[in-house]
This record gives structure tokens, C-alpha cells and sequence, in this order.
């Protein structure tokens, strides 16, 4: 297809207020990717999970730090802030290393689907496989945590045209309107929008931001930890100063082997000093900030949609 | 056109890694390690005396830092010789100004074709380590037993003759390995490997042929990450590893248990006349600094609890 029909042109003016709980201008929230790359993982027609063959010990090793030693490094950190994680989950984890799930349930964490593996792409997935992957992540996360799954990043942004259709509607199939409503998948705006599925299913994206991801900033884009800093402040600078106006949403993606490097650590620790010194900041999960979007928000959004499309 | 139904089988998932080479642990659950005297923090200089071949293969990929212009690359094959000549000398006179010990990794063909070049390296009273054959012998998945065997051993076996040495390290070059390299090693006597940046702390690696130590060797803060790879300014390095070390002699103490810096060289990189002082200065903040034991690789195994 030649657009993606998941969402409807809406410029970024004249919308309906949105009003965060307390009057924040800012609901901010992180979500630290906990993640399994498998050491010898299947091929995929599409797309090499690894740059050498198996078994591919720089990337998986590197990624493996991550889970030994990085993410009780940026739990301290978190916890230090009073910020509880959204987890972007490779549900596999949950089998291989319980430990690090059960720290995040201490911390009341939210748990939201990455897939099963993040070397398990969905390129060439019959419409069947991506549905049975994508219900093994929710029931996964159920099994072990006891939370319905209300998001979605599709493991390694890995995506079909029926993505976000297809998990809206194994999430209904296991839990009605209680899981599988929101998607991180879409990087078209500041602020929740509704997405449109072909269930008809109440559904919005939930800004997760590529740019402010720390593996796209370090591993793509090459930034200096301390321009990682200037990054997010001045990104954050921005969303506070509109959200005056109307409620924005700041996301900060991590990956524990980036950001939890003893030479990058203290770029994220100033960061979030520096953003949770402002008064007017909702610090959420995604799940916190999806769920009061819906209740009050969503309907002004769509018939301020309907109202413009074709014109006005 | 779908996948095959074994795409969306798992016969791995399961308590621990997909894999059996060690024990799943986090770093923060172990029990502490005390360093001698009390220090906090570990720092292991490792120095890659490296050689690049002009006629690179590039089997099964091209190794960073290599070749990158048609052949004959006249230009990468002696910008990296020139680390070998010029910016190792440099690092010489910097090491010893600041009293520090490194350990070098070594192409074992260097040691076999330049008898000079060795004895200056023998004249360090440093510890050496296998980095391979040379930057073009990669170990891989999928390579030959027997290939990667006599790679092996050619290599152990040269350094050791060369050096008249025990040589127990081994450091892969691009830090690769195939499914059979753990084994090849333990049984050429290589008690120790730095390939598998998973740790900050060294830890037990099986092999079928026993164990071995793996000793990380982290890529993410080395001079050819930071500055070959990421682009980032020479100054940009100096902050980013006195940032780090300034956070893990802070995490040291605050949960009572020494940590490690691995932190590997290129001569042919920060050798250059522009960026060495930004070495120098990375070697004094270490060598001035009360909390921080600059140890070699078997000094850090030494004390460490991992045994083989």
C-alpha cells in the first residue's frame, strides 16, 4: 500500500486541549527495552539478525551486559527519580532470566509487549504466525506478571501492514478493552492520537520517540553522551514550553546496554534530574497516560479528526 | 510466502541463556571482590599490537578498521603499520612517564616477522596476549574445525616460541569466535579469553574441554569505539573514560565491592601525534587517582574469586 491508513492527516494546530492530570503540561515516561537477542537465532529472508554469523559474539555479548549488569544500574536511577519503567519486553526474558521481571514487579513497573525475541522478526510472517506471537507475548506477560497487555513495539520494529490490527484484536480475543490498546509503533506525533484498526477498536498510538531513543542516538546517530544530554533537555524544554498550551507527551526509549554505560550513565541520571525538577510533569507509564487519554481525550480527538478531514 | 513453522519455536527458552557457556548471574547479586590495598576500582590497559594485511579476504566479513579502498589500499595498510612503528613508541614513553603496566595483544605474525618490533615488546616486562593470527584470520560460525584449529595453534604455539613464554590469553581478532573457538583454545592451554564483552567482572566459561576464564575487554569505551567508529573527538574520549571511571569507583564503594575497567588501545589510532596527549591524559587521571589498581589481565584473575 502506498499510505499506511492507521492514522488521518491532523496538523498540529487548533486541536482539542488536552489536559493532563493536575495541570502538567508533560506527561513524561521511559521505557527501558529489556530485551533477549538470541546467540544463534533462525534466519529471516528479510533481514540478518546479526552483521557476522553465528554464534555472533560482539552483538550478543554486548546485549547480554545489558541484562547482567545494566539494568540494575538504571533501576537505581529510576528508582532515585521516583519514575516507574514501562518495559518494552522481549517476553522470552521472562523464561530466561525472572529475576530482572521480578524487579521490575517490586517496582510496580509496567510490562508492555516487544515480541518474543528481538532476533524474531515479523517480515514474512503469514497473518496466522504474527497472531500467534503476538498472543504468546500477551499471555506471557499475564503468566508472569498478572498485567493484560495494553502495548505494543513490535520486536525490532518489525512490522506487517496488519500489525497494529492484528494486536488490537488478540488483545481483545484474551481480555476485551482491557489489553491491547495502545501502540509504540508510530512516530507521527508529540501527543496520543487515535489510530484507526480495523476492528473499530478505541486504539491510539502513544509517542515513544525514535529520536530521544538512546540506541538510535549512541548506535545510529553517533551522539556524544553529553550531547545526549543537551538533546533531551532542549527536547524537553520544547513539549514543556507548548504543553502550556496543550498536553505533549516526552518518551525517553532505553536499551541498559546503552544507556547504563559507566561512561554514558551520567547523561541520563542529569537528564532526568533535570526534567522531574519541573513542577508541571505527570510522570506515567505509557499505560497511565494511554488510559486517561482514553477516558478523556479521545472522543474530542476524533471528532476534531472527523471535523477535519477534507478540509475546514 | 510465510516462514517455516520452526520460526516461531523456541526449543531454547528456558531458565538462564539460550546457551550453555556459563551461568547466568547479575553483576550486582554476586558477592563482593576486594581488590588489593583496599582499591576500588581495577583498570586493565590492554594494548592491540595489530597487523592488517594489504591483500584483506574479508572472510566471512570485512574486519573494522581494515582495508576499505580497492586493492592495493595502500592507505589503511600503513596508517595501521604506522601504530605498529610510531604510535606504539609514543604509548612506550607514555606508559612509563605514568607507571603504567599495560598488557599487549599481539598478531602472532608480528611477533614471527619483526624480531625488533618483539623485543621491544619483551623489553616491557608486560604481559602478552594471543590476539589471533593477524586481523584477517577471523574466527567465525560456520569455518572449518581444522582451518580454525591450525589457526589457533599457529598462533599460541608462534608467540610462545618467539617470546620463550607461557602465553595464556587470548584475545579474537573483532573479538569473533566460531561455535569451536571456546574449545580450540582451552586445548592449545589458553586459560583466559577476552572476547565476550558480557561482564565488568571476569567469570567461569565452559568449554568441552574444560573451563576457561573469560575476561572482558570492553569494546563500547575503547579508543577505536569512541573515536574510529563513533566519530567523537579525542576530547570527547578523555571525558567519556574519566566519566566512566569516576562511576565505578562511586558504585565500588557504595556497594562495597571492587569493579573492573578493561581498556583497550590502538596504537595506530591514538598513537597519532594530535591525540596522544588525550591519551596521556586518560594515563595520569588513572595514574593519580588514590581508589584506582592498575592491574594487567592475570593480576585482575589473580585476585578475582573465579577460578579455573
Amino acid at each position: 500500500m502506498e499510505k499506511l491508513a492507521a492514522y488521518d492527516y491532523w496538523g498540529y494546530s487548533n486541536r482539542p486541549k488536552i489536559k493532563w492530570p493536575n495541570g502538567a503540561r508533560v506527561a513524561f515516561w521511559v521505557a527501558p527495552n529489556i530485551e533477549y537477542y538470541e546467540l544463534n537465532p533462525p534466519p529471516n529472508p528479510s533481514r540478518s539478525p546479526w552483521p557476522q554469523p553465528n554464534p555472533a559474539v560482539p552483538g550478543f555479548s554486548i546485549r547480554d551486559w545489558g541484562n547482567r549488569v545494566g539494568h540494575q544500574r538504571q533501576m537505581a536511577l529510576l528508582d532515585k527519580y521516583n519514575i516507574r519503567g514501562s518495559v518494552s519486553l522481549s517476553v522470552a526474558l521472562c523464561d530466561h532470566h525472572p529475576e530482572i521481571i521480578e524487579m521490575c514487579k517490586e517496582r510496580d513497573w509496567e510490562f508492555f509487549s516487544h515480541g518474543v525475541y528481538n532476533t524474531r522478526y515479523t517480515y514474512n510472517m503469514s497473518e496466522a504466525q504474527e497472531r500467534d506471537m503476538i498472543r504468546d507475548s500477551i499471555e506471557t506477560i499475564y503468566k508472569h506478571t498478572g498485567q493484560k497487555c495494553a502495548g505494543y513495539l513490535a520486536p525490532a520494529l518489525s512490522h506487517s501492514e496488519k500489525t497494529l490490527d492484528l494486536f488490537a484484536e488478540v488483545g481483545t480475543e484474551l481480555f476485551g478493552d482491557e489489553a491491547g490498546y495502545y501502540t509504540c509503533d508510530l512516530f507521527h506525533d508529540d501527543q496520543p492520537t487515535p489510530v484507526n484498526v480495523s476492528s473499530g477498536k478505541r486504539f491510539i498510538s502513544m509517542p515513544y520517540s525514535l529520536e530521544m531513543n538512546d540506541t538510535i542516538v549512541y548506535a545510529v546517530n553517533k551522539v556524544e553522551p553529553r550531547h545526549y544530554l543537551t538533546m533531551l533537555k532542549r527536547h524537553f524544554d520544547r513539549l514543556y514550553q507548548e504543553g502550556a498550551e496543550s498536553g505533549t507527551v516526552m518518551c525517553i526509549p532505553t536499551h541498559s546496554y546503552q544507556i547504563s554505560n559507566a561512561h554514558r550513565i551520567k547523561a541520563f541520571e542529569e537528564a532526568l534530574e533535570y526534567i522531574t525538577g519541573h513542577p508541571d510533569v505527570w510522570v506515567a507509564t505509557g499505560k497511565e497516560i494511554a488510559d486517561y487519554y482514553l477516558e478523556n481525550c479521545y472522543d474530542d480527538a476524533r471528532a476534531d479528526i472527523a471535523s477535519k478531514v477534507g478540509g475546514a | 510466502m510465510s516462514l517455516p513453522d520452526e520460526y516461531l519455536k523456541y526449543p531454547m527458552r528456558r531458565y538462564g541463556n539460550d546457551h550453555d557457556r556459563y551461568q547466568w548471574s547479575m553483576l550486582q547479586d554476586r558477592a563482593p571482590i576486594q581488590w588489593p590495598d583496599g582499591k576500588s576500582l581495577a583498570v586493565w590497559i590492554n594494548t592491540s599490537v595489530q597487523f592488517y594485511p594489504l591483500n584483506e579476504r574479508g572472510i566471512p566479513f570485512k574486519v573494522p578498521y581494515g582495508m576499505a579502498m580497492p586493492y592495493p589500499d595502500l592507505r589503511h595498510y600503513s596508517l595501521r603499520d604506522y601504530g605498529n612503528r610510531v604510535g606504539l613508541y609514543r604509548f612506550f614513553k607514555g606508559f612509563e612517564r605514568f607507571n603504567i603496566k599495560p598488557t599487549y595483544a599481539v598478531s602472532a605474525q608480528l611477533a614471527n616477522d619483526n624480531p625488533y618490533l618483539l623485543a621491544q615488546l619483551l623489553d616491557q616486562d608486560a604481559e602478552l596476549i594471543c590476539h589471533g593470527w593477524n586481523m584477517d584470520h577471523l574466527h567465525y560460525g560456520g569455518q572449518d574445525i581444522t582451518e580454525e584449529s591450525e589457526i589457533v595453534k599457529r598462533s599460541v604455539n608462534t608467540l610462545r616460541d618467539k617470546t620463550k613464554r607461557d602465553i595464556t590469553g587470548w584475545l579474537g581478532p573483532a573479538r569473533n569466535q566460531s561455535e569451536n573457538t571456546p574449545e580450540l583454545l582451552k586445548a592449545e592451554g589458553i586459560e583466559y579469553c577476552c572476547d565476550w564483552v558480557n561482564d565488568d567482572m571476569p567469570y567461569e566459561f565452559n568449554t568441552n574441554n574444560g573451563s576457561l576464564i573469560m575476561l572482558p575487554l570492553q569494546t563500547e569505551i575503547e579508543d577505536a569505539f569512541v573515536i574510529g567508529t563513533n566519530l567523537h573527538s579525542e576530547d570527547a574520549w578523555v571525558t567519556q573514560v574519566i566519566d566512566a571511571i569516576d562511576y565505578l569507583v562511586a558504585e565500588a564503594k557504595q556497594q562495597k565491592s571492587g569493579r573492573m575497567l578493561g581498556l583497550s588501545l590502538h596504537p595506530w589510532l591514538t598513537g597519532q601525534p594530535h591525540r596522544i596527549g588525550s591519551l596521556e591524559k586518560v594515563l595520569e587521571y588513572i595514574s593519580q587517582h588514590n581508589d584506582i589498581w592498575q592491574a594487567s589481565a592475570s593480576d585482575i584473575i589473580k585476585h578475582s574469586r573465579v577460578r579455573l
